[in-house]
């Protein structure tokens, strides 16, 4: 495969690979690595790639194990992430920075859930998969899938109303 | 109303993650207007998330090498091209060794021989020596006898 026939190829997707990545590691910087990454890797197996059902889920599945497979060794480093402990510290100021965005609590709110919860909310509400394509990218039967979705899902919305009703009263 | 009423709807399916994917971006539509009811308007955030979220692209280049092709089939004929190579100049190196070795060998025998051949001589002639001797007994009987006589 030539450089521009594979670029053409991932072009359309590599954004939400990106996302993906951005969700899952938070930094803007890892997330770019991890894509970059993920994007050579692709492209060192392009010789295989007309043998992948759907070259598009294939590299989603690649760029999520890449990044659960960071943040395993980033823990066992004991480099947790940063966002996780600043929730008290600075609360006022962070508070009423919030407020005038109450979009941001969403992407907060977001990087608190389970990884597979925050997957499913990405490739679904974000990216607008189907099921079967969330099914195949993340190896998941369909009703587990559902079950992650909804329970996402109403997390973020039970999130969501605590605060608000928080930040009313 | 009618409208709110079918988005609660559509909002409980979503919830339960029974909504297609046409209902939820009806769901993202309604949430994006200016005026929602009021008893909507906390979940306006979370689907003006998903929107904003979906705009974030990747502009890095990738460096994309021109791939070092390095085919295993390829590598594998130079592989045994270098074994058999190996094996060619170990076997006329280790051929070089025995002949030499053959040759110290038969050296050694033929000096062996030589040396037999030279050892055997000098035996031969001590045994003629050893023959005169006898001589010099029969000279001594002789001797005795005279002596005796005496």
């Amino acid at each position: 495969m030539k450089q521009n026939e594979f670029l053409a190829t991932v072009m359309p997707f590599k954004d939400k690979l990106y996302r993906m990545a951005k969700r899952l590691l938070v930094s803007k910087e890892e997330a770019e690595d991890a894509t970059q990454e993920v994007l050579l890797k692709l492209w060192n197996k392009s010789d295989k790639m007309g043998s992948y059902k759907s070259v598009e889920a294939f590299a989603m599945t690649m760029t999520k194990n890449f990044c659960l497979d960071r943040l395993k060794s980033k823990q066992a480093g004991n480099l947790k992430l940063v966002h996780s402990n600043y929730e008290d510290g600075q609360h006022n100021l962070q508070r009423s920075v919030e407020q005038a965005d109450s979009v941001s609590w969403v992407e907060k709110i977001m990087e608190e859930l389970p990884e597979q919860q925050k997957m499913v909310l990405q490739l679904r509400d974000v990216e607008d998969y189907d099921f079967e394509e969330i099914e195949e990218m993340l190896g998941m039967k369909a009703t587990a899938v559902r079950v992650t979705l909804s329970r996402a899902r109403k997390a973020v919305r039970e999130k969501l109303i605590q605060k608000h009703s928080y930040g009313i009263g | 109303m009618e409208l709110d009423k079918k988005i609660e709807v559509l909002l409980e399916k979503y919830f339960e993650a029974n909504t297609t994917l046409a209902e939820e971006k009806l769901l993202r539509d309604y949430f994006a207007q200016d005026t929602i009811a009021e008893h909507l308007e906390a979940y306006r955030s979370m689907f003006g998330y998903f929107n904003k979220a979906k705009v974030d692209v990747y502009t890095k280049q990738v460096p994309l090498k021109p791939r070092r092709n390095v085919n295993f089939r390829w590598l594998s004929v130079a592989a045994s091209v270098i074994v058999v190579i190996g094996l060619y100049f170990g076997q006329l190196g280790y051929r070089n060794y025995q002949e030499q070795k053959q040759l110290e060998q038969e050296q050694a025998r033929y000096a062996y021989q030589q040396t037999k051949k030279a050892l055997n001589l000098l035996a031969e002639n001590f045994g003629k020596g050893t023959q005169k001797m006898a001589y010099l007994k029969t000279f001594e009987v002789s001797k005795d006898k005279i002596y005796n006589e005496n």
